[in-house]
């Protein structure tokens, strides 16, 4: 399998406060790669350079390659709303919008003209939901109200928004922080099941949870990637004494 | 640094299995001393000391189990327990066969004695001396030198073949003898087994320093 993402010497600056430091890193398609690392070292950010998120912020500044597909997406004619189609978001709280289950997956179709007509729309919220492994729990009451979901249900109906798009990366940032053991389970059932489709980056602090669904393990430390390996070798025996320190709670 | 939680567990763990390498070594010593002092009281007290030996080797199942679920070891904690859990039963094993040995003392000090047999006593020197090692390069973390216990096996083996020959042309020689001859040939099997499960000490060793899996590889 092919790199869909590669990124190469990367500085990333908030003013002149600079966030990340020279990195480059290859991600492969189909593949899910989890970024771990303490609080404020940069991952987040860095998940969010993978889709212009960090356009928004003034001062934001970058430096570097960022490559999805071949293409660099930060060249100056990028199709900045193609390429957040294409490379989804989830994050760490849920936020549906204030719509029916319906709506909520209908709004990328619908605000892309994606779909042909009514029927083909239902067709692609169903297949989304299905997707999202959501569609047996909400089938029978998809005019209600997201807000009538659980927490866990909530954020499976965020992740049907993103495939409703059809992307091909999907980046989640602390998809499971805020939900109970088995809605986790289920977001990362999820999420091996969903990378035969779909590339998938994955912020998270749990370890266990980066060791159980990740194929690749990234170790990031005050803005600098400390080791990328498959996950197996970065649990068991990692290259570096401070991803050794970081995955054996030496330091928090 | 401060101390963390799974720190506390592992030092005991060690400990645990530390207690249970030096008790085994004891059985391995005591079963021997039976044999060529023909002394059947010290053997009987190895038989019965092996209780010990399997509680111990529970309790070290148990806490590996526990710190497994509980702590979630990774990286370098978890080869160590998993070392551990793995080295555990094996010496368990040794201490079996030194109980085997003090059994066959047993039978040995009731048949005329086999005199002199100097090869065997020197066989378990040999296997004592190996096992005392491992348990120091486990301590230690000693790679090297688990690696060198591993090519030391071939002397046990050896010496097992050398024993064996000379112990059936005895048979052959004085029938009168076979029953001793027999009993001694199993005792050196015992030992050569040692031998063996040392070296599977020997290979955990490495995997917990190295995370490389030598067992049942040529070139280690």
């Amino acid at each position: 399998m092919g790199n869909k993402i590669t990124v190469k010497n990367l500085n990333f600056f908030y003013g002149k406060d600079q966030a990340l430091f020279d990195i480059s890193l290859k991600i492969p398609e189909r593949e899910v790669m989890a970024f771990v690392g303490p609080s404020g070292c940069g991952k987040s950010t860095f998940l969010r350079v993978l889709n212009r998120m960090n356009d928004t912020i003034p001062y934001a500044r970058i430096e570097g390659e960022v490559k999805i597909d071949g293409k660099d997406i930060y060249k100056a004619k990028t199709d900045v709303v193609a390429l957040r189609r294409m490379v989804g978001m989830v994050f760490q709280k849920s936020n549906p919008f204030p719509k029916s289950i319906f709506d909520n997956v209908a709004y990328g179709i619908r605000i892309n003209r994606m779909h042909s007509s009514k029927k083909d729309l239902a067709d692609r919220v169903e297949k989304a939901l299905k997707d999202a492994a959501l569609w047996d729990e909400v089938k029978d009451r998809l005019p209600t109200s997201a807000f009538g979901l659980s927490g866990g249900q909530q954020q499976r109906l965020c992740i049907a928004r993103a495939l409703a798009v059809q992307p091909e990366v999907i980046l989640m940032d602390e998809p499971a922080s805020a939900l109970d053991p088995i809605a986790t389970q289920k977001i990362e059932e999820l999420v091996v099941e969903l990378k035969k489709d779909y590339t998938i980056v994955i912020v998270t602090h749990n370890m266990q949870q980066a060791a159980r669904i990740s194929d690749r393990t990234a170790f990031f430390m005050l803005g600098k990637l400390i080791e990328v390996n498959p996950t197996e070798k970065m649990f068991t025996n990692p290259d570096d004494k401070l991803t050794e320190d970081y995955i054996t709670g030496r330091f928090g | 640094m401060e101390t963390r939680i799974i720190d506390r567990k592992l030092d005991v763990l060690r400990d645990k299995l530390l207690l249970l390498g030096g008790t085994t070594e004891k059985a391995l010593y005591l079963s021997m001393r039976s044999l060529t002092e023909r002394d059947s009281d010290l053997a009987r007290k190895v038989i019965k000391d092996d209780k010990v030996i399997n509680k111990m080797e529970v309790e070290i199942d148990q806490m590996s189990v526990e710190i497994l679920a509980l702590q979630q070891p990774a990286a370098h904690d978890l080869r160590f327990v998993i070392s551990v859990a793995k080295i555990t039963p094996v010496l368990e094993r040794i201490a079996d066969h030194a109980a085997n040995i003090a059994e066959a003392a047993i039978v040995l000090n009731n048949e005329p004695e086999i005199t002199p047999y100097s090869e065997l006593p020197k066989m378990a020197e040999i296997a004592g001396e190996m096992l005392q090692t491992a348990l120091d390069a486990f301590t230690s973390e000693d790679s090297e030198l688990s690696r060198s216990m591993i090519k030391r096996d071939r002397e046990i083996d050896e010496a097992y073949n050398r024993i064996f020959d000379k112990l059936i042309r005895l048979m052959i020689d004085n029938p009168p003898l076979t029953t001793g001859a027999a009993h001694l040939l199993f005792v050196a099997k015992h030992l050569e087994r040692i031998g063996d499960y040392v070296k599977d000490i020997c290979e955990l060793n490495v995997y917990l320093i190295e995370a490389a899996f030598i067992k049942h590889k040529k070139k280690i």
